[in-house]
């Protein structure tokens, strides 16, 4: 083979062609079965308007060859079965395969929303009994199962805090959010037709009462609290924000996406908390697929249950039947009930751990927080050095002397075959990398990924370049962000792709800079 | 307390911890969590279980889901905004390549490339389907998909006024009441025409003013019926409005004119049809397209195609600055999380079945719900409306005149009707009175490539029995 | 990084020059670079006004987003469209080319009340 021939077969391994350009005409994948009812035409009953001409470029592709592109696209992704997916907020725990075998079972999957309720007994008696575990976890009277993922959850909880005070007849139209909050949190609240008032945390990372008490009043529906909060700190002095609150007749709302430091430990329930959403992808083991789907149920106390959202299930007897008739709810959040594939997998994990696997998961996963943030503050600037919880926040304050940034050690590591932490959040550190280990990684991976990051902390000082140019094993080198914003193409249109040299070069050598 | 027989995903043994508090400088774990207040500390344990094995939990799901009867027990002319298609076996193959399904949102383009790339493909193939120019990632379902459109009318029109159409999937016109409600609610509704089952040109045109965002029409709407969206859309854009169009059965697409042919400027809709198992509801997919201007008021994430450092086609996430992460409380929408591993699986879905497939199989429901209608009609069952349908429609379960004065006490006749097919195995489609108080005898059926013949057949075998009897 | 002596400056990072009857308006150096590689930029009508300190447009990186505030009141004469279609020039030209808007003051007076160069130096090293 010449060398030419060599290379381009080389980088044709390495990408992988988009479906339409593995498409040849008349292929087909899948055969529908032959017609065992009289054809119908569709000029015959549909008028001609309504038709549609031919799809241009749509895929024609074997069985073999659709699942062979896929198969090499997957190759392309690491997951947490791959390696350590430290990520911090959004708790990469190893996610068990019996969840996928339970969620798929034939009485679950091949169930239609609208069958009558006496052929779905078994999927609302696992909806209410997770309800009830739920409950229980957090400390909350009542949990809807509705929340398609987190931020539908909080929607969900903002919209019932502005429907309870419209109720009392005094609407309040602002909420208190701190500095270290999800997006999600302002995002919400501003849908759910609040404004958003900004606290910020002390110089110890966490929230004080004073700095509440300034912004706290009657026009205040809610303080949105993260709780450990995103620097993977606990909020000590909750229980006196909750009544600094409460005192202005206002609601704590409670961020439960990092809800597994504290199982079986405390409950938010205890706290003062009246809302609380909790993220079934993250904390209770569903698999995050890339992107979703997740769930995220609220649970709130009493004074809130009139305005949970519709259907709720009721239990009659031994019989359990869907409750439309609310008259105080926020009404539908979701169609049907919610993700309900989804709460098999999170049940099916509550009854594997049990109370007590519950909360050994949540104090290995403290411990292990802990025991990465005690080595790596020897090389890592640690801004809030104390005890943390299920995560812990470092920066590139070290490196960055040197000309490395946290964008640069995150693609270092994974040339060390570990996936980067979240990096850039929260915004208060600045080069911030947050670390989640989750307790489903033993001693021996964390002193592996430590290693990794003292080794990385070395080459920054010997080596910066090494650091700048990565990663070096992947089939892809460092990708321009850049250029896809400032000229986006969105789809394949059958185009080639168009390099123009000027634009990327301008942006190659600013693109570590661009995410600082 | 027993004593623990060790947990199958946390791999600390004693020893470990007992190193690692150690190397924290703490005795133990509880000192560790010396750190909560006490009074906050849980004295007891969890009322919850105690654990159980992999093999017991097994056990104890497949008993909980043999207390459903399903689709697959069944003979099922339900649809209604939930389809019940086949599903390729090789979807559920590459949807559980744990590259894909145990990873999260791909934040780090250079060990994402596979989520990425396939979403790009989805996004194309959502603008293929639907003859729009831009899609983004997936949203949860098609009620929120619909919702976020609105939302959406709103930011591009700056006006307020929404107006939904009563065909459109109720639960849907429900979750963007709530959405809504933050904002002042501010929607309208305009009725169908109660012959033509479709939404009336003449009522929309009396509710359009300047002030109107949008018109949300469904197609094929609720009751299966085809709209004619090229009208709306010539009524709506003379007030400077824009016309959403919901689709809850994306297979119809595969012989219908795509809204983006038709005047539509956003698609909002539920792509479940395309390789998603029924699963009570959820998780579903909810998808968008819009015209390439809107781009950036889309919700949403999106992927966008660019290059390496060594000039390779690569992908990455895009046009991020609407998103909550970054523009917070003035974001596009709060959605973070979305349904990426149904997104793939609907590309897989669409490339396998391809081109000829697709169309194929689209006809293949057409003739069905036809197949069905005709045996309906001819055991003397009445189609409500006279529009031209896809895959379901509305049918009458008894003559007005014979209606009994029905008590509440008694079963209505829609009621006795549904129950009599389900005692012969037949869940016989969704009665719409708890949507349209005013359909109280109406019943909405549909049929696809799961129905067989012979199933068809026997749906119409009991109603003539019933309807012999009445 | 560069702060020419001969325009005014505002908190927000703005610069404003005058030009005969019209002020013409951009942002810093100190701006462009905080932000990063700028991917995309949205200015308001020709025609339209402009009010003190409130946003008369958007500019975005990859990774931010930060509203453009207007130094002073006005009426929009010219929008500069080159650097729609092009958003690097903001990073390569910030003074020059990269100009945003050209304004015709409702109130001259209210360019007094901007910053100098040495002024806005000073402030932004404080924010540091």
């Amino acid at each position: 083979m010449g060398e030419k021939a060599e290379k381009t077969a080389i980088e044709r391994f390495k990408s992988e062609p988009l479906i339409f350009e593995r498409s040849s005409k008349g292929r087909a994948g899948v055969l529908p079965p032959a017609p065992d009812v009289p054809s119908v035409c569709p000029e015959d009953v549909l008028p001609a308007g309504f038709l549609r001409g031919d799809i241009e470029g749509f895929p024609e592709v074997s069985e073999g060859d659709c699942v062979r592109h896929y198969t090499r696209l997957s190759q392309m992704n690491i997951g947490v079965d791959s390696a350590m997916y430290p990520l911090g907020s959004c708790t990469m725990k190893y996610n068990p395969k019996v969840n996928e075998d339970t969620s798929r079972l034939s009485g679950f999957s091949a169930l239609h929303p609208y069958q009558p309720e006496e052929l779905c007994q078994g999927a609302l008696g696992l909806m209410h009994e997770l309800e009830g575990y739920l409950c229980e976890i957090s400390g909350m009277d009542a949990v809807t199962l509705q929340g398609a993922a987190g931020a539908q959850g909080e929607l969900c909880g903002l919209l019932m805090a502005g429907a309870y005070f419209r109720a009392k007849g005094r609407p309040r139209l602002k909420v208190l959010i701190p500095d270290t909050a999800h997006g999600t949190n302002p995002a919400s609240s501003s849908l759910a037709g609040f404004s958003v008032v900004r606290v910020a945390s002390g110089s110890d990372g966490v929230i004080h009462p004073e700095d509440v008490k300034k912004l706290m009043d009657r026009d205040t529906a809610a303080l949105l609290l993260t709780n450990p909060n995103t620097l993977g700190l606990f909020e000590e002095n909750i229980m006196e924000i909750a009544d600094i609150v409460h005192s202005k007749g206002g609601l704590l709302y409670c961020d439960g996406a990092n809800m597994n430091a504290l199982m079986g430990i405390m409950k938010l329930g205890d706290m003062g908390v009246d809302l609380v959403q909790m993220n079934l992808h993250k904390t209770f083991s569903t698999p995050h697929g890339g992107g979703g789907p997740g769930s995220g149920p609220l649970g709130v106390k009493k004074a809130l249950v009139p305005y949970l959202p519709v259907p709720r299930i009721r239990k009659k007897g031994r019989r359990f039947a869907l409750d439309f008739n609310k008259k105080k709810s926020i009404g539908r959040l979701k169609a049907f009930y919610g993700h309900f594939s989804i709460m098999v997998r999170a049940y099916t994990y509550i009854r594997l751990m049990g109370y007590r696997g519950l909360r050994r998961a949540s104090e290995m996963a403290v411990l292990n927080a802990n025991y990465m943030k005690e080595r790596l503050k020897k090389s890592y600037h640690l801004p809030f050095d104390r005890t943390c919880m299920h995560e812990c926040v470092l920066s590139d304050r070290l490196q960055t002397p040197k000309g490395v940034t946290t964008l640069d050690i995150a693609k270092r590591l994974i040339d060390y075959g570990f996936h980067p932490p979240t990096i850039y959040f929260p915004f208060l550190v600045q080069g911030a990398m947050m670390i989640e280990p989750t307790e489903t990684e033993g001693v021996e991976t964390l002193d592996d990924f430590m290693e990794a990051m003292e080794a990385i902390a070395k080459e920054a000082e010997e080596n910066p370049r090494l650091l700048k140019d990565a990663p070096h094993t992947t089939r892809i080198s460092r990708v321009d962000e850049t250029w896809a914003a400032r000229e986006p193409v969105l789809r394949w249109t059958g185009e080639k792709l168009k390099i123009h040299s000027g634009c990327s070069k301008s942006s190659r050598c600013k693109a570590s800079r661009s995410e600082e | 307390m027993k004593k623990s027989r060790g947990f199958p995903y946390i791999p600390h043994t004693e020893e470990d911890i007992r190193r690692m508090c150690r190397a924290v400088g703490v005795g133990s774990v509880d000192e560790l969590l010396d750190i909560f207040p006490a009074g906050l500390r849980l004295k007891g344990p969890l009322n919850l279980p105690d654990g159980l094995s992999e093999q017991e939990v097994k056990g104890l799901l497949e008993k909980i889901s043999a207390g459903n009867s399903t689709t697959a027990d069944y003979s099922s002319f339900l649809g209604a905004g939930a389809y019940n298609h086949y599903i390729p076996s090789a979807i559920d193959r590459i949807i559980s390549r744990s590259e894909f399904y145990t990873s999260y949102t791909p934040y780090q383009p250079e060990v994402s490339q596979g989520t990425l790339q396939a979403i790009f493909e989805y996004q194309t193939l959502i603008c293929q389907m639907t003859g729009m120019e831009v899609s983004n990632a997936s949203l949860y379902d098609g009620a929120s998909a619909t919702a976020e459109a609105v939302l959406m009318a709103r930011r591009i029109t700056a006006k307020k006024k929404v107006i939904l159409s009563s065909a459109l999937h109720p639960e849907y016109r429900q979750v963007a009441r709530t959405y809504l409600s933050g904002a002042g609610d501010g929607i309208e509704e305009v009725f169908y025409c109660t012959e033509k089952g479709t939404t009336l040109p003449e009522a929309v045109k009396a509710v359009m003013d300047n002030d109107t965002a949008c018109l949300v029409v469904q197609h094929p709407n609720f009751f299966g019926c085809c709209e004619d969206v090229a009208a709306l859309a010539d009524i709506v854009h003379e007030k400077k409005a824009l016309l959403i169009v919901t689709v809850t059965e994306p297979l119809s697409l595969g012989i219908l004119r795509p809204p983006g042919e038709t005047g539509c400027d956003i698609v909002a809709g539920e792509a479940q049809s395309f390789g998603i198992p029924l699963n009570y509801g959820g998780p579903h997919l909810g998808f968008m397209a819009t015209g390439g201007r809107n781009s950036r008021q889309m919700p949403g994430r999106i992927v966008g195609q660019t290059i390496d450092r060594k000039g390779a086609r690569s992908f990455c996430l895009t046009m991020a600055t609407r998103e909550q992460h970054i523009r917070r409380e003035k974001a596009t929408s709060n959605i973070c999380t979305n349904q990426g591993l149904n997104a793939l699986a609907c590309a897989v879905y669409l490339a396998l079945l391809g081109k000829g497939g697709l169309v194929e199989l689209a006809r293949l429901n057409l003739s069905k719900a036809h197949y069905l209608k005709e045996r309906l009609a001819a055991v003397g069952v009445k189609t409500a409306f006279s529009s031209p349908f896809f895959n379901e429609f509305v049918i009458e379960t008894e003559e007005p005149a014979k209606q009994p004065a029905s008590t509440a006490s008694q079963p209505s006749s829609t009621e006795r009707f549904l129950k009599t097919l389900l005692k012969k195995g037949i869940i016989g489609g969704l009665s719409l009175k708890r949507f349209y108080p005013s359909l109280d005898r109406h019943v909405l059926v549909t049929a696809t490539e799961m129905n067989s013949k012979e199933e068809i057949d026997g749906y119409a075998a009991v109603v003539a029995d019933v309807f012999l009897k009445a | 990084m560069e702060f020419p002596k001969d325009i005014k400056y505002t908190r927000e990072h703005e610069w404003v020059r005058e030009d005969g009857d019209t002020v013409v308006v951009g942002i810093t150096d100190y701006a462009q670079d905080a932000l990063g590689d700028v991917v995309y930029v949205e200015l308001p009508q020709e025609g339209g006004s402009v009010t003190k300190d409130e946003p008369f447009g958007v500019v975005e990186s990859v990774k931010a987003v930060s509203d453009l505030y207007a130094p002073i009141s006005g009426t929009v004469v010219e929008v500069n469209d080159a650097i729609v279609d092009s958003p690097e020039v903001i990073n390569e030209d910030p003074y020059g080319d990269a100009w945003m808007v050209k304004v015709r003051p409702g109130n001259p007076d209210e360019i007094e009340d901007l910053l100098t160069a040495d002024e806005y130096q000073k402030y932004i090293e404080e924010e540091k």
